[in-house]
């Protein structure tokens, strides 16, 4: 995984709350057995929609998505990191994150960032004014910027420790896991004999 | 001061902690299906790693698998290439499959418990929201996403933050007629669809101790939809009786051990939550939903609301849209809403006591003109066991369609989906838009309102139904 320090781009206004993961790709989208190529399937019942935001002309090149409230619920399918990876995107600012899906991303390299629902309505409204504005996430710091002078937006955001410092790193979670083998082992060694084992296999028929 | 249940079990299964880090939880059993396990195989190989222990996990094909013509190659070529790369990964790192055309393959929820794996106190995970499913075991289980479960597959192990706790406590009975559907459906609507975020819920109260093993697993389930990491229900001799001579539950000594064990599994007297909602079950009816999540629902005998009802903001729009999405008008009595299909089947309510359900409904009865129902069993195990009590013969002389076991049209993966425009009535989980089909509008219900919606033609619980002339026994 690549480190993520900061990251500026043009933002994009989901002005939508409660976007599901099946939103974000449908299920007819998951078939495929590689970690790429499902740019296709980002919200593809919605781009059906010339008026989408992300069909407008102000969001092309957009690496920002700035959603409502409770984005990425639903379905476990870490397709939904990897579709808007694939279409761009870097950084998703909502105020309030499913917990599969934060926890994907963390994991994907994709920055969920948990900030204040007016800092998010504040940003609609700048977008609004100024279309392609850009947006600055400082990870290391955990601030982001929007907008200059005046009409900017700056506040901070909430992620948690242990996933930002693996994101700034870019470490990936298994070696780490994997440094603690021994700590693993002795656990191994003091489970119950009853626990359920799925070999050898045991079956009604 | 005392511990909770799922405090209980997280701590018992710490394999190591340290300032800063989340807790790095052993996994008791890891389940995986074809939709979210190839990258993962494929991180394994590139990486040169493999699995660490293939006896604590267990694969089936479950989400983009046919209901018909099983026996045959899968038509589609992508869906093909998935359950075969399924095949391929299984075979190469040596994980237990259970493929389509096996007594064993199902919906991974529905298997892991009819073969005696989910035991109390262990820890679950697959990459599958619904995995909360086998907390009504008091199992801790939580779905993961695809580097999660490359994670698991490579240590047997998952870094985890420490969820905070919640109680839901729903005391007295529910009424007769009143499933465990209605239940979670009635709690969404009241705590929304995030009520349940960053925290594991414990299920308590005279209503819980009262509900079978599958009806628990559907409360379980469903927790996901009002945003829980997990839902978990103290084991007792419920449990103990489902689990008891099932292929893996332990015997001989071993049992008892594991019953000791099992027993303790029960949230101290003087043991704190961080949250408590209490609920009364006598107060709970049918319970429907009208929009585009699992938490916009009304009673059945209730109207569509109008988005004016909504103090939010965010309530009232998700509101406007989602009667768009839904086609539905302000005011309308629910037991109006005509339907096109109504689907029994999924983690939710895909078991063999849903289809004796629905079953008892339709018997003597037939479905409605023009209507599509489809009955499909949780697991091939279930579609047996159903076909032995001659449950399938009920269905087929009611007009119903009896299918093989899969997830099927709760998320239109395989070939079941609804047609743009088209109205289900909908045992499973999620009403999200599209979710059954691109354009398709979905009701959840329960099995029993799913099966009289599917004589009426119309959103219908049974006692709505005209006494049929030749009712089945029981």
């Amino acid at each position: 995984m690549d480190a993520f320090t900061q990251h500026s781009g043009v933002a994009a206004a989901l002005r939508r709350s409660n976007v599901d993961t099946d939103q974000i790709i449908p299920a007819a989208y998951l078939k495929r057995v590689t970690r790429t190529g499902f740019a296709d399937g980002l919200f593809a019942a919605w781009r059906s929609d010339p008026g989408f935001v992300l069909n407008r002309p102000e969001a092309a090149g957009a690496s920002i998505l700035v959603a409502g409230q409770d984005f990425g619920t639903g379905s476990s399918r870490e397709h939904a990191v990897w579709a808007l990876q694939d279409y761009g995107f870097r950084v998703v600012l909502a105020s309030r994150f499913g917990d599969i899906f934060r926890s994907n991303a963390g994991k994907a390299g994709l920055l969920a960032a948990e900030v204040d629902a007016k800092v998010v309505a504040a940003i609609w409204d700048l977008l609004e004014r100024e279309p392609r504005m850009t947006v600055t996430v400082d990870l290391a710091e955990r601030t982001l910027l929007a907008g200059v002078d005046a009409d900017r937006v700056q506040d901070s955001f909430d992620i948690d420790d242990y996933t930002r410092w693996r994101l700034l790193h870019g470490l990936d979670d298994i070696d780490i896991t994997l440094s603690h083998a021994a700590e693993v082992e002795a656990f191994e060694a003091s489970r119950p004999v009853w626990k359920p084992m799925t070999m050898p296999a045991r079956t009604a028929g | 001061m005392g511990r909770t249940l799922a405090e209980k079990v997280w701590a018992d299964h710490v394999v190591r902690q340290g300032d800063g880090e989340p807790d790095l939880l052993y996994i008791d059993l890891h389940l995986v299906h074809e939709v979210t396990s190839p990258q993962a195989f494929d991180g394994l190989r590139a990486a040169g790693r493999g699995v660490r222990r293939p006896d604590l996990t267990l694969a089936t094909e479950d989400h983009n698998v046919p209901t018909v013509d099983v026996d045959r190659p899968i038509a589609d070529p992508v869906s093909r290439t998935q359950v075969e790369t399924l095949r391929r990964n299984c075979g190469e790192f040596g994980v237990r499959l259970h493929p389509l055309g096996d007594a064993d393959q199902g919906i991974v929820h529905v298997v892991g418990p009819q073969l005696g794996l989910t035991q109390p106190g262990t820890t679950v995970v697959c990459g599958d929201s619904h995995t909360s499913t086998h907390g009504a075991f008091g199992a801790l289980a939580f779905g993961i996403g695809t580097s999660e479960v490359e994670h698991v597959l490579a240590t047997q192990t998952l870094p985890q933050p420490r969820p905070k706790t919640m109680a839901v406590t729903v005391d007295g009975k529910l009424p007769a007629g009143v499933s465990a559907k209605d239940l979670t459906l009635s709690l969404i609507a009241q705590v929304g669809t995030g009520g349940g975020q960053g925290h594991v819920v414990e299920y308590r109260g005279e209503a819980i101790r009262a509900l079978s093993m599958e009806a628990r697993m559907t409360i379980c389930n469903m927790s996901i939809e009002w945003g829980a990491k997990a839902g978990l229900i103290a084991p007792d001799e419920t449990t103990f009786g489902y689990l008891r001579g099932r292929p893996h539950a332990p015997t001989g000594a071993d049992w008892d051990a594991a019953v000791a064990y099992w027993q303790s599994l029960v949230t101290d007297d003087d043991a704190a939550f961080d949250r408590e909602v209490v609920l009364d079950a006598a107060a709970v009816t049918p319970f429907v939903t009208w929009g585009t999540n699992p938490g916009q629902g009304v009673p059945l005998a209730g109207v569509v609301p109008s988005p004016d009802d909504f103090d939010d903001e965010g309530d009232r729009t998700a509101a406007e849209r989602a009667l768009a999405y839904m086609d539905l008008t302000p005011g309308t009595r629910m037991r109006e809403i005509e339907v096109d299909t109504v689907f029994v089947g999924s983690c939710t309510n895909g078991r063999i006591e849903d289809l004796r359900a629905a079953a008892k409904v339709v018997s003597g009865r037939h479905v409605a003109d023009n209507l599509r129902m489809l009955v499909v069993p949780g697991s091939t195990r279930v579609r047996l066991q159903a076909e032995a009590e001659g449950l399938d013969t009920v269905f087929k002389a009611a007009g119903a369609e009896w299918r093989g076991a899969g997830c099927s049209m709760c998320l239109g993966m395989n070939p079941d989906t609804l047609a743009p425009g088209e109205r289900a009535a909908s045992t499973s989980n999620r009403n999200f838009e599209g979710r059954q089909g691109k354009g398709g509008r979905t009701h959840l219900v329960s099995a029993q309102v799913a099966a009289a919606t599917a004589v009426a033609g119309q959103l219908a619980a049974p006692a709505d139904l005209p006494d049929s002339s030749n009712p089945r026994e029981g």
